[in-house]
């Protein structure tokens, strides 16, 4: 077998140096973009203090310390090394608290994203590939969850099934499902009438394989980058969840929760409000750098240069 | 454009009944009762109870409520909340004006900076400028607005003690509300310092819930812009000597412009959404607040009419949307 290929090789012509593959191109392209570089460390960064937060933590995220209730950061006046970010109202290691948020915050936007990423997919080739009533009833009911305001229905939804992270989720996720189907069904459309997949129907394939094996893939970029802008916007909304007390419960180290509880120490102990929030902030902002940079690299339209 | 009026605004009956629908059965299964709420925890007779249920029309079989709730929304009846036993459309005008004064508020602030820093930034492309913008655009986008206002409030209310931390007026200041409109309203009470107090009440709030619009306007400008510089008729522009702030202010953003008023239209639902964040961190007496309030006990009918009423806007300023862009864009109407 092996004498076969090698004159294969040969034949290419070994001066002739190959294209670049799709994935170092596209690569290329998106560290061009130094920005979302950027964005991109500080993303493994907090993906790795998710991971491994039960060794990076000084302490256990409900670890209560009664003699050092609201201690200041280190930096500040009052401040001690053994809580670098300081304590909370019950005397929590704030640092560690934020490590374990970390984890459930990522945990919730990556969730929320794999889950409302199947279903739109799923729905919207269906859409797009059983036109009559199925594609009728799946964009009608999208249109009804795209009108009601998104913080809305996912708060009343949460109203109905209970708070909890699970819920918050699933809520989030019955928000975020129409972007996808929208998306998969008009790239769909616009590829069902390609040579390509008439080519690969006139080979024989069937409707399934055509739908998953040849259309789909040629639609992923624009759901890749719509799944970076669902991650940051999942992570915000479980967090305004937390805040409104819909969501994660206390003594969850959700930072939205984390603030909500914090809030009366405004005053007295502002670290315990701004340091949550820093954190959703960055976590959102690196994400989105990279959504952006993502967006420049596979869209050839949006591209800077 | 008659006929795209009328057929855009006929799409949107079936929408708005599966949304009667689905919040009608939605609500039916939260659990907890709300006669439960109502009565406290305190037992009380079999009878009390069912008379209680009847009055409530919740010993009714659900098909049978549903007709009744769609017969009474075609007559502007929302029902009556169940714990303050107002109206509840009565309820909603009263505090909606509050929620659209500072959505508009937030709105006006969002373009009126949004939109020139995007020129800007377009004008300004790969300098120093046009990263500081998108940066500071990218920041206000992924922006956790509640904590956004917990910030704001700590630094213009607690430590500058600048700005009031919440309601919408001192309390010194009574009038008789005439267009529900703050800034209005203590304008026309003629009372000394009630403009200033009602404007203090305003900026926080306006700044909080203006963020993420002014960051997503700014962004769109920014790009649909550089779209349009690089236009044959902008280079005919300038190659006829027009001045720079002619041809962007005039020929480039006017086509510019055509996607941005869709951003705009879609950001009402973000408004609306990030109005019950803001409400409720400055305790602004809106719909939010009223919302958020309303899950707390469980009042069915007031959550039920309030999301009704709130998407039945959104889907109207959509539709408006739509004729506005058929207006602006020719091309768009005749495509149909």
């Amino acid at each position: 077998m092996a004498a076969d290929k090698a004159p294969a090789v040969n034949a290419a012509g070994p001066a002739v140096k190959p294209p670049p593959g799709a994935f170092a191109a596209f690569f290329r392209d998106f560290s061009e973009n130094r920005a979302a570089l950027v964005g991109l460390i500080l993303l493994g960064v907090l993906v790795f203090i998710a991971v491994f937060a039960n060794f990076l933590a000084p302490y256990g995220p409900s670890e209560q310390f009664r003699d050092f209730v609201r201690v200041p950061p280190m930096w500040a006046e009052g401040g001690t090394s053994a809580f670098p970010l300081g304590t909370d109202e019950v005397g929590r290691d704030m640092l560690s608290r934020l490590m374990y948020g970390a984890r459930l915050s990522l945990f919730i936007g990556i969730a929320v994203v794999i889950a409302s990423m199947f279903a739109g997919i799923a729905l919207g080739l269906v859409a797009a590939f059983a036109p009559g009533w199925p594609s009728i009833i799946i964009m009608r009911a999208m249109d009804v969850i795209l009108s009601v305001p998104s913080l809305l229905l996912a708060i009343v939804i949460v109203a109905i099934i209970g708070p909890s992270l699970t819920n918050t989720i699933v809520a989030i996720t019955i928000v975020y499902l129409p972007n996808y189907v929208r998306l998969v069904r008009a790239s769909a459309l616009s590829e069902k009438s390609r040579d390509y997949v008439i080519a690969a129907r006139v080979a024989g394939a069937g409707t399934l394989r055509i739908m998953f094996l040849t259309v789909l893939p040629n639609c992923m970029a624009p759901i890749i980058v719509q799944a970076a802008l669902t991650i940051s916007n999942a992570i915000l909304e479980a967090a305004a969840l937390g805040f409104l007390g819909l969501g994660a419960q206390p003594p969850s180290p959700e930072w939205g929760a984390m603030l909500a509880s914090a809030r009366e120490f405004l005053q007295s102990a502002s670290w315990i409000v701004t340091e949550p929030g820093l954190a959703i902030l960055i976590t959102v902002l690196s994400i989105n750098l990279v959504g952006d940079g993502l967006r420049d690299a596979l869209d050839p339209k949006m591209r800077r240069s | 454009m008659f006929g795209f009026i009328i057929r855009r605004t006929l799409l949107v009956i079936p929408t708005f009944l599966a949304i009667a629908f689905l919040t009608f059965v939605a609500i039916r299964l939260v659990p907890g009762d709300p006669i439960e709420v109502r009565t406290g925890e305190r037992g009380i007779s079999a009878a009390r109870l069912a008379e209680f249920r009847h009055e409530l029309g919740l010993d009714q079989p659900v098909w049978k409520q549903f007709l009744d709730y769609l017969w009474q929304i075609g007559h502007g009846d929302l029902g009556t909340s169940i714990s303050t036993h107002a109206p509840v459309l009565q309820e909603f005008l009263t505090l909606f004006p509050a929620t659209i004064e500072l959505a508009l508020c937030a709105m006006i602030f969002a373009v009126v900076l949004g939109i020139p820093a995007g020129v800007i930034a377009a004008t300004r492309r790969g300098t120093f400028i046009d990263y500081s913008v998108m940066g500071v655009a990218l920041t206000g986008f992924s922006m956790p607005i509640f904590w956004w206002g917990l910030l704001l409030i700590l630094l213009f209310s607690v430590q500058l003690d600048l700005t009031p931390v919440s309601g919408r007026i001192d309390l010194l200041y009574y009038f008789d509300p005439v267009t529900g409109f703050m800034l209005i309203d203590s304008l026309l009470s003629g009372q000394d310092g009630a403009f200033l107090s009602a404007l203090s009440h305003l900026i926080l709030p306006t700044i909080v819930l203006g963020t993420i619009p002014l960051a997503t306007i700014a962004r769109m400008t920014r790009s649909t812009m550089l779209e349009v510089l690089g236009e044959d008729y902008v280079r005919t522009a300038r190659a006829k000597g027009l001045s720079p702030f002619r041809v962007v202010g005039i020929h480039a953003l006017r086509n510019a412009l055509i996607p941005v008023v869709t951003v705009i239209g879609l950001q009402v639902g973000t408004l609306m959404a990030g109005a019950v964040l803001t409400e409720y961190i400055f305790s602004w007496p809106g719909i939010g607040t009223w919302l958020i309030e309303s899950i707390q006990r469980r009042d069915y009918p007031v959550l039920q009419g309030g999301i009704l009423l709130i998407s039945g806007i959104v889907i109207l300023i959509n539709i408006l949307v739509d004729v506005l862009y058929g207006v602006l864009n020719p091309r768009i109407r005749h495509g149909r």
